[in-house]
């Protein structure tokens, strides 16, 4: 007993000898992490710097001239002149607006997709009915097809529709399906236990209520990856919203941010407007991750693919 | 009658084990309630659209008026046009310098992931620039790569060598842009490779240990052919996905310096929305599209994706 004790102590004071031959790998990974994330500290501490400080200081690892004024430029906040003397263009730029639209793009969206493709996954994965392998097909196959190349009649259908600027133009593709939601959601319930199903089929409950009531509950850890999953991408579109929505109303960030940049007042971009923007862009984003970056982390791996 | 199955496709059968469930009937109606949705979008957003593309390449268009068949003249134009022939040069090339890159380094990580650091607090660092949006990540380059108060121009004139010229340049356009989309997604792939490599059995390497064989060995004659297929998976991905770079290139040259980074999709945008050319621009879409089909075949095949040897 106490010689264990000993032992364990032991192994308490040194938990890992030191090995030389861990030392180069180690270097690399430091490495890697460091390319990885210190660029997001760079667009902080641009942001919170002083335009006309930052060509004089731009080795500084500190803000060249700690100020807000960039996140005051960005949420509209400065006078014009104000804006222009801080090196901004003074161009109205309303990115509360572009932020909101952002937030109801992604979310309307990954609410329908996820709850539509979960329904049809059940349906893939549970039900018996002729020529149910063959749809599914199809909808494997529809990955091939490159997004630029439904892009185009899809402009041409929202625009006929009278959609063009309008946020029903722009969610609506999205909101019917997104194959990867299907494939996810039919995994897992292709390897959920029958049992559940079984008794409340038993009692006799039809097959929509078994499907709200005793499967979805059960798939709320999944559900809750895939809407994460599918939000995020959501929010990082560019290519679609671009096309459809380039209006001031209905611009969502990524499409925002790109016009900011093409605004250089007086010949140079206004960096550190330009970074506050950025990183007003990614906030969202970089939350969701602190608070679930686990779950997203895991869910990275071609555990549904076999 | 009870063990009355419905034909249902090979996988099916297997997975469903639908002789168990007590009764024979189909769940056709219910089904159709369920699918009805995601086939609504299905046909409506990608089926239409697609065949509807096929058909606006045969024709031409400029969005006002209505579309009008040509037969196969974009087609022709575009074997004649020097700006298609740049494109889809520009474009390989890219894809080039990004996958090998981004494959590489993605690959080491992995191994470094599976062997030295085991933290998930470090995957998920590495994972972040993936979360980005492209655009956020061209930015954020941008600025960091700008020639005059960039920080790595700093960097390099710190070091006593000539400052580059990042996106200015003819040369290094191309390059950046591949450099940019490989910073944002070697997190990713790494973590595709190193969910690979934790499918392969320990006993592996222990049994190549007892054999004497070296770490190099081992991973040229273990880790590597066991990794193939999924190694397959994430370059069909990686490769499909990288011809269709876009935002990246639109966000900072603009296809620019002259055509240096005017890749294929960057083309497309231009000609059927800045231009109004719609019949033209589906035309390369669809070439797009051709040449997507057939990189992801011959990979398929090279790499024999659907067999593992883990038997």
């Amino acid at each position: 007993m106490s010689e264990t004790r000993a032992l364990l102590t032991a192994a308490r004071r040194r938990p890992r000898r030191f090995q030389w031959r861990l030392v180069f790998p180690w270097i690399l990974v430091t490495l890697a992490v460091a390319v990885s994330v210190l660029p997001f500290y760079w667009v902080l501490r641009t942001a919170l710097s002083t335009n006309s400080m930052l060509a004089s200081h731009s080795g500084s690892l500190l803000p060249a001239g700690f100020n807000l004024g960039a996140f005051a430029r960005v949420f509209g906040l400065q006078s014009p002149a104000e804006a222009i003397a801080q090196g901004g263009s003074g161009a109205s730029i309303s990115f509360w607006t572009y932020l909101l639209n952002s937030a109801v793009f992604a979310t309307a969206t990954t609410v329908c997709a996820v709850f539509f493709s979960s329904m049809a996954a059940y349906a893939f994965a549970r039900l018996r009915w002729k020529g149910r392998d063959k749809v599914f097909g199809l909808f494997l196959a529809t990955v091939l097809i490159p997004p630029i190349f439904t892009a185009l009649p899809n402009f041409l259908l929202v625009r006929n529709l009278g959609l063009l600027n309008t946020m029903l133009g722009m969610v609506l593709p999205y909101l019917f399906m997104t194959p990867f939601a299907i494939f996810f959601m039919r995994q897992f319930f292709l390897n959920m236990s029958r049992e559940v199903e079984e008794a409340a089929m038993l009692d006799g409950a039809k097959h929509w209520r078994i499907f709200f009531q005793v499967v979805l509950p059960n798939a709320a850890a999944p559900l809750a990856t895939l809407a994460l999953l599918t939000f995020m991408t959501q929010w990082n579109e560019y290519f679609w919203p671009l096309l459809v929505a380039s209006d001031d109303s209905t611009r969502v960030l990524t499409v925002g941010l790109g016009v900011f940049k093409s605004q250089a007042p007086q010949g140079a971009p206004d960096w550190s407007g330009l970074m506050a923007a950025t990183l007003v862009s990614a906030l969202p984003v970089l939350i969701l991750f602190a608070i679930f970056g686990k779950r997203i982390v895991n869910s990275i791996g071609f555990t549904g693919t076999k | 009658m009870a063990t009355t199955t419905i034909v249902l496709g090979r996988r099916g059968a297997l997975r469903d084990g639908g002789a168990r469930l007590r009764t024979g009937r189909s769940d056709v109606r219910i089904a159709l309630l369920f699918v009805a949705p995601v086939l609504l979008g299905l046909i409506a957003f990608y089926i239409v659209p697609t065949v509807r593309g096929l058909y606006l390449s045969f024709t031409e268009y400029s969005i006002l008026g209505s579309p009008e068949w040509v037969g196969a003249d974009n087609y022709q134009r575009l074997l004649a046009d020097p700006l298609f022939w740049n494109a889809l040069v520009v474009t390989i090339q890219y894809v080039l310098i990004n996958i090998v890159l981004q494959t590489a380094v993605a690959l080491g990580l992995a191994l470094l992931m599976h062997r030295v650091a085991h933290s998930t607090v470090i995957r998920g660092m590495l994972l972040m620039p993936y979360l980005m949006a492209n655009v956020i990540a061209a930015l954020l380059w941008f600025w960091m790569l700008d020639y005059n108060i960039g920080v790595v121009n700093q960097l390099i004139d710190g070091l006593g060598l000539p400052r580059v010229a990042f996106f200015g340049s003819q040369e290094w356009a191309i390059p950046t842009q591949a450099l940019i989309n490989t910073w944002r997604h070697m997190g990713y792939v790494a973590l595709l490779i190193f969910a690979g490599l934790q499918a392969i059995p320990e006993t592996v390497y222990e049994a190549a240990n007892l054999d004497g064989a070296n770490p190099f060995q081992q991973f040229t004659r273990i880790t590597l052919p066991l990794l193939r297929p999924v190694l397959a998976l994430v370059l069909i991905l990686t490769v499909t996905g990288s011809f269709q770079v876009f935002d990246t290139v639109a966000v900072t040259t603009q296809g620019g310096p002259v055509n240096a980074s005017r890749v294929l999709q960057f083309y497309i945008w231009q000609k059927a929305f800045a231009e109004q050319e719609f019949g033209y621009g589906s035309a390369i879409a669809v070439v797009l599209f051709l040449i997507l089909a057939i990189v992801a075949f011959i990979q398929m095949r090279v790499l024999r994706g659907n067999e593992s040897d883990l038997a």
